[in-house]
């Protein structure tokens, strides 16, 4: 692995773009494959641009409409020994092509004994708010967590965004990016050039604080950041914990954090039933009852479906909440 | 490459038998031993579908890929699994080949080519196209067999796959098994064309109807659609009639299938139809085939008895394998 000698500041998106760039130009067992990603268009959000003509069709490879067969491509290719990319355009469509990810890329190195390991990576992409409707706008990150066998990562910054796509390419287990399209352009930061890892299973803390941790990840970083500003002015301390990787997990770092604060809210965009955040309740509970200065909070999505209208699927989000979380259990 | 029946080797004729006879003599004492109790769980006997898998396979080197299905422990013979291992992995053995934790419907023996079996119907088509692009990108000559039954042709998986595979002229055969029924449902039931392989033309590529218990038959049509693959022309949809004898799974009771079928398919049993026909055309001589009987007979019997003596895995085993590192 090279170190980083210089550093430059990208959009979320160019990370992405650059962290494939240098899984393709470093290995030739890397390929992507998925959906409108080569040239000119270079997929829907452009992050493939350019990298057609640089690595040419057969490793930047167009798939047509096909989910099952872009991710059993994906497995197969996986288990001849290559590192294959996949692009699934929209986490909805993880749905299409359920049975190849949850019954065979998570469970195939299990059921083998170990000897057809899936060393493969999905990116895909999602978020409310961006009026796309109830089937192109779902964080679903419960369900991968909740299979075992796979590793799920879910970037804030642009630089994690390009240092945990490269640990995924180069991990042996099926691993998942889900980015949050709000983030692809909103997002830029100083991201060190070359082969850059952001180690799996290791949280980062976004904001330092004392008197309560905000746990959260993605977009709702930057809700959690920005509340936690808002706070300082009233003497209120807010620790903002970016998980970064949900599975696997830094409840090291969780602890931690809340043991110092007492206490803890978890933020996310996934509908709060079922949720990831229920994990992280349990969790901290059984860990920290006998500390907590009050139960563990969650905010996230509403319990329904995304909606299309804008008025609605503002209130479906999150943002909004965080700070009442904060000051009831700070009350 | 062999087109021509004629022109087949007596060894390579002979060898089919050897092939079929060993998953015969696997399943036949599996089944015994399932009927006495000593081993149980879920069987799904591919008893009448031996020269399914031995004619394809006979054209595989150990290199090339295959993947099967739950009813797939002739392929899984025929690809070269180490019969001991497969036994034992059958068994839910620790020293199975896949430490007891996949069992008959998960086996894999990647340092034999045979890279995945799947329970689900339709699933290992586009993980074979998977394997036959990685060949293709690699460019090692490889071909992947992909076998599946004549309900798979139904799935949206199937027509995904087969278009994708003719797309990219991917090295790949898809071997369609048609044993006439998908479960307790008879073919008619559930497929809207005559045979299988019409659905090849929607998908630009070559399909081939055989009669797959005939194994010279089989073998020929195999050959060229092995070929086509390993030369770069691409796939094909290869339709082996057949015939499932013991039901769905072991202890159906078959009631479903109407008598007249099912005694037909008896006493058309293909092996020792094809017995005779080795002896008939001078392939074999009767004491030949008795002593590669016996020599499979023997290597079961050893397999098997090696394996019931091979431990349950530890529960230590329950949380290994999850992950490439030692996490949960």
């Amino acid at each position: 692995m090279t170190v980083a000698t210089d550093s430059r500041v990208m959009l979320m998106t160019e990370a992405i773009h650059d962290a494939l760039d240098v899984a393709l130009g470093m290995d030739p067992d890397v390929f992507e494959l998925g959906e409108d990603i080569q040239d000119p268009k270079g997929g829907g959000f452009g992050i493939h641009k350019g990298l057609e003509a640089k690595y040419g069709s057969e490793r930047v490879r167009l798939t047509p409409i096909s989910e099952q067969a872009i991710m059993g491509a994906a497995i197969g290719a996986a288990i001849a020994g290559m590192r294959p990319v996949a692009e699934i355009m929209l986490m909805n469509f993880i749905a299409v092509a359920a049975d190849q990810l949850y019954n065979h890329a998570a469970k195939l190195r299990y059921m083998s004994g170990g000897v057809t390991p899936v060393p493969l990576t999905v990116r895909t992409t999602t978020g409310a708010g961006m009026g796309f409707g109830a089937q192109h706008s779902d964080m679903l990150e419960a369900q991968l967590v909740h299979t075992p066998g796979l590793k799920v990562v879910v970037p804030s910054t642009a630089a994690d965004a390009k240092g945990l796509l490269l640990s995924c390419i180069f991990d042996d287990d099926p691993c998942v990016m889900i980015e949050m399209n709000a983030l692809y352009f909103a997002v830029q930061d100083e991201v060190p050039s070359g082969d850059y890892r952001v180690p799996l299973g290791s949280a980062r803390i976004a904001r330092e604080g004392t008197d309560l941790t905000l746990i959260t990840y993605g977009r709702q970083v930057l809700d959690c950041l920005a509340v936690a500003e808002q706070l300082v002015g009233e003497g209120i301390s807010v620790e903002v914990l970016d998980l970064r990787s949900l599975q696997p997990l830094d409840t090291d770092a969780i602890f931690a954090s809340v043991a110092k604060t007492r206490r803890a809210v978890v933020v996310h965009e996934a509908v709060t039933r079922g949720g990831f955040g229920a994990e992280l309740s349990a969790l901290i509970h059984n860990e920290l009852f006998n500390e907590l200065a009050g139960p563990v909070a969650r905010v996230g999505g509403a319990n329904t479906p995304i909606p299309y209208a804008s008025s609605l699927e503002q209130a479906f989000l999150p943002g909004s909440h965080i700070e009442s979380a904060v000051r009831a259990l700070l009350a | 490459m062999t087109t021509t029946e004629a022109a087949i080797a007596v060894g390579t004729r002979v060898h089919l038998y050897r092939t079929a006879v060993r998953i015969l003599a696997f399943d036949e004492t599996y089944r015994s031993a399932m009927l006495s109790g000593k081993v149980g769980g879920m069987y799904y006997p591919a008893r009448g579908q031996e020269f399914a898998a031995a004619s394809v396979a006979a054209h595989l080197e150990q290199r090339d890929y295959v993947v099967t299905t739950y009813r797939g422990v002739h392929d899984q013979i025929a690809k070269g699994a180490p019969l001991r291992e497969l036994w034992a992995e059958y068994m839910g053995k620790v020293t199975g080949s896949c430490h007891g934790k996949g069992g008959p419907m998960h086996v894999s023996s990647p340092a034999h080519g045979l890279m995945v079996t799947t329970g689900v119907v339709g699933s290992g088509l586009p993980i074979a196209n998977g394997l036959a692009l990685a060949s293709k990108l690699r460019r090692t000559g490889q071909v992947t067999v992909v076998n599946f039954g004549d309900g798979a042709s139904n799935i949206g998986a199937f027509h995904e796959s087969l278009n994708l595979a003719s797309l990219w002229q991917l090295p790949v055969v898809f071997v369609c098994q048609n044993n006439r029924w998908a479960e307790y449902t008879p073919y008619g039931a559930g497929t809207s064309v005559a045979n299988v392989a019409e659905r090849a033309a929607s998908y630009s590529m070559p399909g081939v109807t055989v009669d797959g218990n005939d194994p010279i038959a089989l073998y020929c049509a195999a050959g060229e659609a092995i070929d086509r693959a390993r030369r770069g022309d691409g796939p094909t949809l290869l339709e082996a009639m057949t015939f499932r004898f013991f039901g769905h799974y072991f202890g159906d009771q078959g009631e479903y299938i109407p008598e007249a079928e099912y005694s037909a398919a008896l006493a058309a049993d293909p092996i020792p139809r094809y017995r005779e026909r080795l002896l008939a055309d001078g392939s074999a001589t009767a004491q030949e085939l008795d002593e590669i009987e016996q020599a499979a007979r023997q290597e079961v019997d050893d397999a098997a008895a090696w394996a019931f003596e091979q431990p349950l895995p530890p529960v230590s085993e329950l949380t290994t394998h999850v992950y490439s590192e030692e996490i949960l």
